[in-house]
């Protein structure tokens, strides 16, 4: 996979020799979102993966849930882009990590797309607050002109 | 995947039978939006039972369906919405405002026969 992004993502695993494919589960899974119907697959390949994570009932919703709000803001703001699931580790504690990267307009001033409530696109989504309440760790990286990186962690308790 | 819609005595029922994409929900909407007028219904039914996730976009479409439905006189009832769903929904603060909601759906046509007594 290429990482067309100049900016690095915050929290990929350091060591970037995670192989495609381990056994029967993945280790990593990328997603292409470029429609409305990639938002409709992009879901259950997180549940798999969360299920094979040992996650269970509404961890496996809210994993489902964010990766659905991630691709639709991939749809609705840059129009394509890519979410890449990845199992972590932190400690002995296993983790689902979700990426979405797109290179559309980006996001002008993140610390107003982060205040509840915030929306440009007339009410459709309920923006990234939402997203970080669902998750244990949020990060984002955008640059105007440059598309947008969300990182996001849940970590299985 | 179009969603099927029957007519039940004063009704229209529709269940959603698997993950549903965008344009499906939006096609469901103008389509009982439509329906309800052609057959005269008094309420709506939408069973969401299967639905392991309501994000953003699914929840403001069934909202606006049943603002819609309402305008043209009749009541709509979300039914189904699973326990994980409503916890999600609500930790992304998401909500179902002033949309009628039962448990299951003998429970949403208790809740249109009801309805439909109060306001007759």
């Amino acid at each position: 996979m290429a990482d067309t992004l100049s900016a690095s993502p915050p929290t990929r695993p350091a060591s970037g020799s995670v192989p495609e494919k381990t056994g029967s589960g993945r280790e990593v899974a990328s997603i292409k979102i470029a429609s409305d119907a990639d938002i409709v697959t992009a879901r259950p390949e997180g549940r798999v993966m969360g299920a094979e994570l040992g996650f269970t009932g509404v961890a496996l919703t809210i994993i489902a849930t964010a990766i659905s709000e991630l691709a639709r803001n991939i749809v609705l703001y840059a129009k394509q882009g890519e979410i890449t699931l990845s199992k972590i580790e932190n400690g002995h504690r296993p983790g689902i990590g979700v990426i979405s990267r797109d290179q559309g307009p980006g996001i002008p001033d993140v610390a107003e797309a982060m205040r509840d409530g915030y929306s440009t696109s007339g009410g459709l989504g309920v923006g990234l607050p939402g997203v970080k309440r669902l998750m244990d760790e949020f990060d984002i990286a955008s640059t105007v002109g440059g598309g947008t990186t969300v990182s996001i962690k849940k970590w299985k308790r | 995947m179009e969603v099927p819609i029957l007519k039940q005595g004063p009704y229209l029922i529709a269940s959603i039978q698997s993950a549903v994409a965008d344009k499906d929900l939006v096609q469901l909407r103008d389509a009982l939006v439509e329906k309800v007028g052609k057959f005269r219904a008094r309420g709506v039914i939408v069973d969401v039972t299967v639905l392991d996730v309501m994000d953003s976009f699914a929840t403001r479409i069934l909202r606006d369906l049943a603002h819609m439905i309402r305008l043209r006189g009749a009541e709509t009832v979300i039914v189904g919405i699973q326990p994980e769903v409503a916890f999600s929904m609500v930790q992304l603060g998401l909500s179902l405002e002033g949309v009628g909601t039962a448990l299951d759906l003998e429970e949403g046509l208790a809740f249109l026969d009801q309805t439909g007594q109060s306001l007759g």
